[in-house]
């Protein structure tokens, strides 16, 4: 069997598994043991591929494809370059991490089945190159999330499950169309997203299907102003929800505006980039400004997610080299960073009852190893040099000062004032949260993180610091990848 | 007369004898013998359906009065399959104390019903077209007012009659149209003959509106929530699949084989009517309170996929509908499975908020709800997906794009309440007098277990759709 599917079984294994299982520890050794797996293939993964890469100069690599619906001409197909590969160990990172921050959950043995479900959408969204499969796990992916949040979410939960389902969906609804528009389009000969990169979909069927795939993936990449599920969703899940929902099934909003969208649509992403860009500009300031003013963690951590997430977006629009290889680091430095910050907030919000700003204080004398982390984090995500933040953003903005005419250089500039406001809103909840007097006397005493929250909270440190200091080893990974389509587009 | 025309109708042959043994079986047994009527009814009806799968003769009977071809067994086969598994759904109702003697009218009925709508499928001609419809409507009142002594049955059964009979009167009347303007009733005649004339269009209108009624299409719709409601949960299940399937193959045969001429002015019909009848379906869904209206409703709007797959006129929008038809079939009576246990357990009660908490109490019911209301609103991975994706494949082919994106607005609507039913089992706390956990009886599981296998394997076996693609040339 091909390498890239065993990414979907191991989860769907999982779930069999979990149907078997009856005490608590069997549950969590199954987690702990397919989560292990994920994280070793996908290290295999990358090393095979340099492998790989070494001697093929194809475009895809691994790629495999199994007749489905044959009248349609609809396949199994895998394959992988540098940035899926990317993506997949991301993935693969915060699945894991996501079972160590879920230790403690009731009606575990159902939590995981839904958890194990949205990593199977998660991985066979980025392993597959048909149109249709990807598609078909894209949609595997959301539905959980409605129960994930129903059941065993907080606050407005119902609420907010029911507007990210119905939003998502309604963007998915954009996306239906529009691939089966590409296939139409492009003389319905295959659904295979390699074969339609080298037909032509004709200019005039391009300006309504680029909007509608855009603007289909768009929704789950936080475009403004569809992103409004965003916060409400990531407030009301849980702990390990939010880290998988902001950490990696956000980035399949970037990568499919950019794998589908753009890559088989270039004239229209030409023609009307200049729309999406305005939207991805408002996303990055208006998101910055929402978390200055919030008071609640996650609603907090929320918005700054919607202002990253805007940044991957803008930066894919810059449409050159630099700005999306910034583009495809902003995705794996903000799932990791947005990860830890729920991770953080999880373990905060379990001890302290409340995640409103306004009751805490002092934290750091109380527990200092996850408020020190916290530190990190936020350090992290207003782009500190060392950190992937910093990596990013400045691979990001230096791409985006490349488009020289006034129109991107005002939009560059207008983005990298985000910058600023990051570090408004982060610096501002790390003190009060942190520093300043205990709030409240119950806080005395809480215990700091315990070993599992440890693991799962080092984990994503490790990978951000390794992110931070050795960006090199990602991009050699990605530039290749982005040649074929940069060539797309400089057509 | 040539007795050999006679081997092309196996399958309603088949139909007779065992409506006939039944009925005998029924009226001369002794009580004793009779509590293995059910049972043997099950079997021998079981043995029926895997006789339709078996390599059947096909051609033209009587002229060309009666149809018999690969895809016409076809569709006979998944009509059995359905009614097979009303008919285990139905066990535990017809044992209770009110049904037990009339067990036997329940399964004459149906049958009789059944063989009605075998003549719609393989009519060649309109008067049998006819008479299939009539013979299938009729005792379908029957069926609705089967529990005679509770108010809402009758109510169900006296508007069901009232309409169907309105309905067929249309109809009728639109034939005579036809009649008027081509001059025959075969189907192989009247193709060949010109179409344009007002007066065979006026009479396609009044003859698809009868259609229309049987298939609850807006605005022929209005009967189907108060019938659905009041009939037994077992009918109401028959009335939404069998009948409404029987209906809408009647309907690809009528359209594709004798109005294919005047396609233009059939799209433009219903073209309108898929758009109203999806939107206003899922919109009324919405406020229903009633687990029977609430699918009611829902079924409406799957009514309008199916004719969004019929409208397209060719055979890949054919293959679809047919194939959304098989997927419907499975999780419409899953869905129904579960609400005829639950329904038993609560003493008739079928209000949504009585599955509230449903997953405390009896999880696996709650798992097969789920899988159907999931495949209902095509989600990814069940067939409902699979089946949906295919028909606007279909549809966007003929360049329906407005279209196909109304009916993709919808589904995110049609989520919505779909999702209202999952939020009621899983999220809701449960009622004081909520159904404590309970066993399902064995029929209705195996029932249960054959439509959730349906869910899951239909889509993922590409193979089904491609038989049924291999066969869509061959009306």
């Amino acid at each position: 069997m091909n390498i890239l599917s065993l990414f979907v079984v191991v989860p769907v294994l999982m779930i069999a598994s979990l149907f078997l299982c009856k005490s608590m520890k069997a549950i969590r050794s199954v987690m702990v043991t397919g989560a292990s797996i994920l994280v070793i293939l996908a290290a295999v993964l990358i090393v095979w591929f340099f492998q790989e890469r070494a001697v093929s100069n194809a475009e895809m690599l691994f790629v495999d494809s199994i007749m489905w619906y044959a009248p349609l001409n609809i396949c199994y197909a895998v394959g992988v370059d540098g940035i899926s590969v990317a993506m997949l160990a991301l993935s693969a990172i915060i699945v894991f991490t996501g079972v160590f921050s879920s230790w403690n959950m009731n009606m575990a043995k159902e939590y995981f089945l839904w958890y194990c479900l949205l990593s199977v959408g998660v991985f066979g969204f980025f392993i597959s190159i048909d149109l249709f499969t990807m598609f078909l796990f894209y949609e595997v992916a959301l539905i959980p999330m409605y129960l994930l949040i129903g059941l065993w979410g907080t606050g407005r939960k119902e609420y907010s499950a029911m507007k990210l389902t119905l939003m998502l969906m309604g963007g998915s609804a954009f996306l239906m169309i529009g691939i089966i528009g590409i296939y139409y389009a492009s003389g319905h000969v295959s659904m295979n997203l390699l074969e339609i990169a080298k037909l032509h979909i004709p200019i005039e069927r391009q300006h309504w299907l680029f909007p509608a795939t855009f603007l289909g993936f768009g929704v789950l990449g936080a475009l403004f102003p569809f992103h409004t599920w965003s916060p409400d969703g990531h407030a009301s899940a849980p702990t390990a929800v939010s880290m998988l929902h902001a950490g990696v099934l956000m980035k399949l909003g970037g990568y499919g505006c950019f794998r589908v969208a753009m890559y088989l649509m270039p004239e229209a992403a030409h023609d009307l980039g200049w729309i999406f860009l305005i939207l991805t500009g408002i996303s990055v300031v208006y998101g910055a400004f929402s978390a200055v003013v919030q008071t609640d963690l996650k609603y907090i951590n929320a918005y700054s997610s919607v202002s990253h997430c805007g940044l991957v977006l803008f930066a894919i629009l810059m449409m050159n080299q630099t700005a999306m290889t910034g583009a495809i680091l902003q995705m794996l430095s903000h799932g990791l960073m947005t990860a830890l910050f729920f991770a953080l907030i999880g373990l905060i919000y379990g001890r302290t009852h409340t995640r409103d700003i306004r009751e805490m204080g002092g934290l750091m004398k109380i527990m200092p190893f996850a408020s020190v982390c916290y530190v990190i984090a936020g350090l992290a995500s207003l782009g500190l040099p060392g950190l992937s933040g910093f990596v990013a953003e400045m691979t990001i903005f230096v791409g985006s000062f490349q488009q020289a005419d006034t129109f991107h250089r005002v939009f560059t500039i207008v983005a990298c004032c985000s910058i600023v406001i990051t570090a408004v809103y982060i610096l501002r909840t790390i003190g009060k949260v942190l520093y300043g007097p205990v709030q409240d006397e119950r806080h005395i005493g809480l215990p700091d993180a315990t070993w599992f929250e440890k693991i799962s909270v080092v984990c994503l440190i490790a990978a951000i610091v390794f992110i931070g200091m050795y960006p090199f080893g990602i991009s050699e990974m990605i530039n290749n990848s982005l040649i074929p389509i940069i060539e797309k587009l400089s057509i | 007369m040539n007795f050999n025309n006679f081997l092309f109708m196996g399958q309603e042959i088949g139909l007779v004898i065992l409506f006939v043994f039944l009925f005998l079986y029924d009226t001369f047994c002794s009580e004793k013998g009779k509590q293995y009527f059910q049972i043997i009814g099950i079997v021998l009806f079981a043995a029926l359906t895997v006789y339709g799968f078996c390599p059947h003769k096909t051609g033209e009977a009587f002229g060309g009065m009666y149809i018999s071809s690969a895809l016409t067994v076809l569709m006979k086969n998944i009509l059995n399959i359905a009614t097979l598994l009303v008919f285990l759904q139905s066990h535990k109702w017809l044992s209770s104390e009110g049904t037990v003697h009339k067990q036997g009218e329940f399964y004459t009925i149906a049958l009789v019903t059944l063989l009605g709508m075998y003549l719609m499928i393989s009519a060649g001609n309109f008067m049998l077209l006819y008479i299939g419809m009539e013979t299938a409507s009729l005792p379908l009142a029957c069926l609705a007012a089967f529990n005679k002594r509770k108010e809402k049955s009758a109510e169900s059964g006296v508007k069901y009659i009232l309409i169907s009979a309105f309905s067929s009167g249309i109809m009728l009347f639109g034939l005579s149209f036809l009649y008027g303007g081509l001059g025959s009733f075969y189907f192989a005649n009247m193709a060949g003959s010109a179409m344009n004339s007002p007066m065979v269009i006026l009479g396609f209108v009044f003859f698809f509106a009868g259609l229309g009624f049987k298939l609850s299409v807006v605005p022929f719709h209005l009967w189907a929530a108060d019938v659905y409601e009041g009939a037994p949960t077992a009918v109401t299940a028959y009335l939404s699949v069998v009948s409404k399937g029987a209906a809408a193959f009647a309907l690809i045969f009528a359209l594709y084989r004798v109005f294919s001429p005047i396609e233009a002015v059939w799209q433009f019909i219903l073209w309108g009517l898929v758009a109203i009848t999806i939107t206003l379906g899922n919109l009324f869904a919405i406020r229903q309170k009633d687990i029977k209206r609430f699918f009611a409703f829902s079924s409406i709007s799957q009514a309008g996929y199916l004719l969004l797959g019929i409208m397209t006129g060719t055979a890949q929008g054919m293959t679809a509908t047919v194939y959304y038809l098989v997927v419907y079939l499975f999780s419409n009576l899953a869905a129904f499975g579960v609400i005829a246990a639950v329904e038993h357990q609560a003493n008739g009660d079928t209000r949504i908020s009585a599955f509230n908490g449903l997953y405390k109490s009896n999880p696996v019911l709650t798992f097969v709800m789920m899988v159907a209301v999931f495949s209902l609103g095509g989600i990814p991975p069940f067939a409902g997906f699979f089946s949906k994706f295919l028909i606007f494949m279909a549809a966007y082919e003929q360049g329906y794009h407005l279209l196909v994106f109304i009916a993709l607005l919808n589904t995110v609507i049609s989520l919505y309440y779909y999702l209202l039913i999952i939020t009621a089992m899983f999220i809701h706390k449960q009622e004081s007098e909520a159904v404590i956990r309970f066993r399902t009886d064995n029929y209705n599981r195996v029932s249960l277990v054959v439509c959730t296998i349906g869910i899951f394997v239909v889509g993922i076996l590409s193979c089904i759709y491609e038989y049924i693609g291999t066969l869509s040339f061959g009306m």
